[in-house]
């Protein structure tokens, strides 16, 4: 059994263990409101830009001729992986790398074997996982997290879409965390260029007979929606990915917390049990001690 | 008529207007009350409000405006 002084040793690291876990659970949770603050506020923008979309598409038929939705033979494949900076938030982002991995293996193991499968890491942590397994890694937006806003993350998108409509790219997909609720990530994997006519007219049930004015032309108007679209397409899986990774964390830290509690208590059991056992063994001496006196 | 202004992360402006001017992709342009509905594409620039009383200067980088029915709601993706 171990001795006395080990199991107190024990007992006081992994109470300071628990009080670091508990603290982040409590750091998570107050980031988590505020990352689930930015999805609402972005939401009504979405929404907004989906029903415009809609509305002067309804009109135009040149939707087709964007550099976006051009679809080319599939030679070079780009991932956009979205995941965390730091680790410590359970399978949050080892499942995205797998995802990616899984992904590359069913659709696109072709591209890979000739290396033509780039990924583009947002979040330090899935740049780090797919380049140890062999990947070409971009990784000049893997900082994101510690700039968030629109502006930033309009930059990555702007500078996905140049490479694709310049060819360097033919089919861009987008990994990421899909915020749920704060126990349950789910995730996504979307086509991200080309686009899609499905992914444009998802909302085309309620457009309006109204006679607008469109200025420019209806297509040109289409053409200039269709980036905004992307970007925040984009915008909104960093920021799903965002309070998904701090509900993750979240629930980690909180487990990690019941854990240490178990653990303290068996090691309070074990301590005590160690204790009584010392002395009695001493009182035994004493005692056998005294008889061996008086004998 | 009532005004929006909203970027993906806030909303900048809500409420009453009077004439707000854009500047327009195609040049600047200014609506009044009661204008006819329009969809239009915006560029970088100044969009001006005015409430009756004040002012107001939104410096945008590019976004997309709508009118219709009194509402104008502008879509800008930065305010600078």
């Amino acid at each position: 059994m171990a001795s006395l002084k080990e199991v107190r040793n024990r007992i006081v690291s992994v109470n300071s263990t628990q009080q670091i876990t508990k603290a982040m659970k409590m750091v998570s949770a107050s980031k988590l409101r505020r990352a689930q603050d930015s999805i609402f506020q972005m939401r009504p923008y979405a929404q907004k830009l989906g029903e415009m979309l809609a509305t002067v598409s309804a009109g135009a038929e040149t939707a087709n001729e964007s550099p976006f939705s051009r679809v080319r033979p599939v030679e070079n494949v780009l991932f956009v992986i979205v995941t965390s900076d730091r680790g410590l938030a359970g399978a949050f982002n080892s499942n995205i790398i797998k995802a990616t991995m899984d992904r590359i293996r069913t659709q696109y193991a072709e591209q890979a074997r000739r290396g033509n499968v780039e990924i583009m890491a947002i979040g330090k942590k899935g740049g780090e996982g797919m380049a140890r397994r062999g990947f070409k890694v971009n990784d000049r937006y893997s900082d994101l997290y510690t700039r968030l806003s629109f502006v930033n993350v309009k930059e990555a998108a702007e500078d996905i879409m140049n490479s694709f409509s310049q060819g360097r790219y033919d089919v861009v997909e987008l990994v990421y965390n899909e915020f749920k609720n704060v126990a349950t990530q789910i995730i996504r994997t979307e086509p991200f260029l080309p686009i899609t006519s499905a992914q444009e007219d998802n909302s085309a049930t309620q457009v309006s007979n109204v006679n607008y004015t469109f200025e420019p032309s209806e297509a040109e108007i289409v053409n200039e929606l269709i980036p905004k679209t992307l970007k925040i397409q984009l915008y909104r899986a960093v920021l799903e990915s965002n309070a998904s990774e701090h509900g993750a964390r979240m629930t980690a830290m909180d487990k990690a917390t019941d854990n240490a509690q178990e653990l303290l208590k068996e090691l309070r059991l074990v301590y005590n049990r160690t204790r009584q056992a010392a002395i009695t063994k001493e009182i035994l001496e004493i005692v056998g001690g005294a008889e061996a006196l008086s004998a | 008529m009532n005004l929006e202004i909203i970027t993906p992360d806030k909303k900048v402006f809500a409420g009453e207007a009077t004439a707000v001017t854009f500047p327009g992709t195609e040049g600047q342009f200014q609506v009044l009350n009661s204008h006819a509905p329009l969809v239009s594409t915006l560029g970088r620039g100044d969009v001006v409000v005015d409430t009756g009383a004040v002012k107001q200067v939104y410096t945008i980088d590019g976004g997309v405006v709508e009118v219709l029915n009194n509402k104008v709601l502008v879509l800008a993706e930065a305010i600078l």
